[in-house]
């Protein structure tokens, strides 16, 4: 076999010597003799040198024979880890949009292992050459099946040859793409010899010409020679390619969108400090400082009722209402598994102090909504503590030394013509009774900034949550008298 | 400065994006969803690049290229996923490149639930994957530690060239809490001495972590250890409460962290001396404190949501004495009661 064939060094766009590898012959591969990696090395440094792109490129070698690319293409590298090149393009190519990508990989990278990577990444469109050696066999690892072994053909784990039966039939990965919409450019070529390398070269071309023109995703796939694994002299392989290769896997240029496609051009990412403030508001945001206060007696609230009714909104206003005095506050949504059965419930703190767990396990109050909560919760509520609960959900004894107040909040909210805001009447029962240490305009203060999106709904909500407050100090005289 | 009520996964993004973060890509698993969600929303606002990826492994291999390039990305996950990200996460420390990943650890083993707990401790401080490497690991215990500790978590990343995990739980990501923003906006620049992002500065980089040679590859690892050394060395960060005097030590983090201060409140009130020892960082743990508080006769309790991973290291780094444990699993938040009872029986 010639030998000198492995000489590349000095060639268009590979280095002049391979410092990187080391070793005796500083201008020789790795490679075995009559390897199609070889011919592939020296046709992408042409093409990166002609299109003078060779600032721009970064090449993603692969787990397989080609792993030390690295050591010849004159360009940024990068090594990847097994099938993952395609992921490892996208992250690169997104955050630099200038940068021309190629994923270089064999079949059992790419078709194998990498399968949903490749699949996944030519469906996204991503700015990204992927140059895929088919050469019908794991070479790194010593010839056993690849996903595009030919039926009958002997490998290491295929001694009898491939029986379709157990091992399936070969994977036409053109074919599969060319089943997407986004790839630009999808091409079968051949490295087997001279005329066919000339054809493979204009493809290896063309799929850096879209990239350099920021047109979207190329596809290259080459029968490759390994004469190593196959175990062919330099005439075997060529015809073993042309001949029973070409049958199975058909040269074709699948498609070139090239003409018709825009480039895909991505903006520079925006890091200044006032951008961020805008998208985040912190411009309207309020300054509140928490301060340290012993006298403030600590509650822990739990609301719980139906999903839908409002449950954890009405915790997180109450939440707003206590952090707008500088009280410290946790809300923590309670999402067990009840959360499935309809029911969610959540925990609010209010303290004086830095708030050890956010759950309240015994509540000082509890607000339910429906009865399944009111059952569930109203044996863990604090002696001395209160229940306040929709009056739906029916006649409830109370539980020693635990004060029960049942507040119409569906009727209220109805009355004033906004049925699904009962939330607001509970919160307003549990503005008068709840005894929570707040001050009262720091509920209606919490509005403001929970309805900050929709503020028309805010002078409906005040009117219900003073209904809500009312209809519980009727309450409370009702039972003086 | 502006505060508002945040809910921890929220703040991871703040936290990320005033930390001049510009690439994230995920996948979605509870209890982390929001965190891609939030990214979703609020990375494109600026031009900062989003990706849902395929599979927590693709996503891992986007945040392997956007670090290739340079710049600073972020992921996050939960357990199932953190598993298939161990792959990638194995190479980034190989190759020595910088990014953050956000742990919001659930219920395991195998699918578990996703309610919280803290049995990805071993998988974050210990590696991982194959291989000896180490990530930065922050343990946050309130929202604002969420953005806080993100923000810390990429000046490491970077400071070192390796990954940093901040391991919260389920309670963290979910809980809302005031957070008050940062007052300072990152402008991330590449650095081009190894970055390789497609210019004529960075044209001569390699970004690999193969070597064939074996010698080469064992200077690479003692390079590599070297690293983790100056990372002991320096980083190690820890918090204390009523520790002056304490004579029993709950040693908590993250969300039982917060529980176990409540605890020491307990014991004092019955006048047992109880202190607790936070630690901030889990890699590198703060083994020197640890070992000092061993020294002064203080005794331990771990005080985690797992079989008592951290419990270990206690028992190393304290010349072996002997570590009580108070845990729970399978998404059951440890109680106060349990973490007294326990005081007095070691007091
Ligand atoms: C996760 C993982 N699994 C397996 C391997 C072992 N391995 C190294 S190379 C290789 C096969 C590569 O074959 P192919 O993609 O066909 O490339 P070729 O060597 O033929 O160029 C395998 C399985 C690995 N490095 N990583
Ligand atoms: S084993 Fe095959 S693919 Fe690998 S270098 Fe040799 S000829 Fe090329």
């Amino acid at each position: 076999m010639a030998a000198k064939e492995k000489v590349i060094g000095g060639h268009p766009g590979i280095y002049a010597t391979f410092p990187r590898k080391g070793g005796a012959a500083p201008t020789a591969t790795h490679y075995c003799p009559g390897c199609g990696h070889g011919i592939l090395h020296k046709l992408i440094g042409e093409a990166m040198a002609e299109l003078e792109i060779q600032d721009r490129c970064v090449v993603i070698s692969p787990v397989g024979c080609a792993v030390f690319a690295y050591y010849y293409l004159d360009c940024g590298h990068v090594q990847a880890a097994h099938g993952r090149a395609p992921a490892i393009a996208t992250g690169i190519s997104r955050a630099e949009d200038d940068a021309i990508v190629m994923a270089y990989q064999g079949d059992g990278d790419l078709a194998s292992i990498g399968l949903n990577e490749t699949i996944q990444a030519a469906n996204r469109g991503e700015k990204l050459a992927v140059f895929f050696i088919n050469n019908t066999v794991y070479g790194m690892t010593g010839g056993q099946m690849a996903p595009t072994t030919l039926i009958g053909e002997v490998t290491a784990t295929t001694p009898a040859g491939r029986d379709p039966r157990d091992m399936g039939y070969p994977m036409h990965i053109c074919e599969i793409l060319d089943t997407l919409k986004a790839p630009v450019f999808i091409e079968r070529v051949s490295l087997s010899d001279i005329e066919h390398i000339r054809k493979a070269r204009r493809a290896v071309k063309k799929a850096l010409q879209i990239q350099k023109d920021k047109l979207g995703y190329s596809f290259v796939e080459f029968l490759s020679p390994c004469p190593t694994i196959l175990r062919m002299d330099a005439q075997g392989i060529a015809k073993f390619i042309n001949e029973q290769m070409e049958k199975e896997f058909p040269l074709k240029k699948f498609r070139d969108r090239s003409a018709e496609v825009q480039p895909i051009i991505r903006a520079e990412s925006d890091y200044s400090k006032e951008s961020l403030d805008r998208v985040f508001g912190c411009t309207e945001m309020q300054c509140i400082e928490m301060e340290k206060d012993r006298e403030f007696a600590p509650k822990g609230i739990k609301i719980a009722g139906f999903g839908g009714q409002g449950v954890l909104s009405m915790g997180l206003a109450l939440a707003q209402a206590a952090f707008g005095c500088g009280r410290f506050v946790s809300w923590y949504p309670d999402y067990g598994p009840e959360q499935r059965g309809g029911t969610s419930n959540c925990s609010v703190i209010v303290s004086g102090e830095p708030i050890g767990s956010p759950v309240v396990d015994h509540p000082d109050v509890l607000v339910a909504f429906n009865r399944p909560s009111l059952e569930k919760f109203a044996p863990s509520v604090k002696k001395g503590g209160m229940i306040i609960y929709e009056s739906l959900a029916g006649q409830f004894e109370a539980p020693e030394g635990v004060k029960v107040i049942s507040v119409p909040a569906t009727q209220i909210a109805t009355d004033k013509g906004a049925h699904q805001a009962a939330n607001t009447a509970m919160f307003g029962a549990l503005m008068q009774a709840g005894n929570l240490g707040l001050p009262r305009e720091a509920y209606g203060n919490a509005f403001r900034v929970t309805f900050a999106k929709k503020p028309k709904l805010i002078p409906k909500n005040l009117d219900i949550l003073e209904a809500g407050a009312q209809a519980v100090k009727l309450l409370e005289m009702a039972s003086k008298k | 400065m502006a505060s508002q009520l945040v809910a921890g996964n929220s703040a991871v993004i703040v936290g990320a994006m005033y930390a001049g973060c510009d690439c994230f890509f995920g996948y979605p698993i509870t209890p982390a969803s929001e965190i891609l969600h939030e990214a979703s929303k609020f990375f494109p606002k600026v031009d900062r690049k989003f990706v849902q990826a395929e599979s927590e492994e693709a996503a891992i291999n986007m945040v392997y290229g956007a670090a290739t390039a340079g710049h600073r990305v972020l992921a996050a996950s939960s357990g199932p996923g953190m598993s298939l990200k161990q792959e990638g996460i194995t190479y980034i420390a190989g190759a020595e490149l910088p990014c953050v990943i956000v742990d919001i650890c659930r219920a395991g083993p195998g699918l578990g639930n996703i309610g919280p707990e803290q049995s990805d401790y071993n998988q974050a401080c210990k590696g991982g994957g194959h291989g000896c490497y180490n990530n930065i690991v922050l343990a946050p215990a309130s929202v604002q530690e969420m953005c806080d500790f993100t923000m810390k978590a990429f000046e490491l990343a970077f400071k070192y060239r390796n990954p940093a995990i901040v391991l919260a739980d389920g309670v963290l990501g979910h809980m809302v809490e005031p957070l008050k923003f940062p007052e300072t906006a990152l402008e991330h620049k590449i650095d081009t001495t190894w970055a390789v992002a497609g210019k004529a500065e960075t044209r001569g980089n390699l970004v690999t972590s193969i070597a064939l040679n074996f010698d080469e590859m064992e200077q690479h690892n003692y390079k590599l250890q070297e690293k983790y050394r100056r990372i002991k060395e320096n980083e190690a960060a820890w918090d204390g409460y009523k520790l002056d005097d304490a004579k029993v030590v709950l040693v908590s983090y993250g969300i039982s962290s917060r529980i176990a201060r409540s605890a020491v409140d307990a014991a004092r009130k019955m006048g047992i001396k109880a202190g607790l020892f936070r630690p901030i960082t889990l890699f590198p743990f703060p083994e020197k404190e640890i070992r000092r508080l061993a020294d002064k006769g203080c005794k331990f309790i771990s005080v985690e949501m797992s079989n008592g991973q951290m419990r270990e290291d206690i028992r190393l780094y304290s010349g072996c004495q002997p570590v009580e444990l108070v845990c729970r699993y399978g998404g059951n938040l440890i109680q106060l009661d349990d973490i007294v009872k326990k005081i007095k029986e070691v007091a």
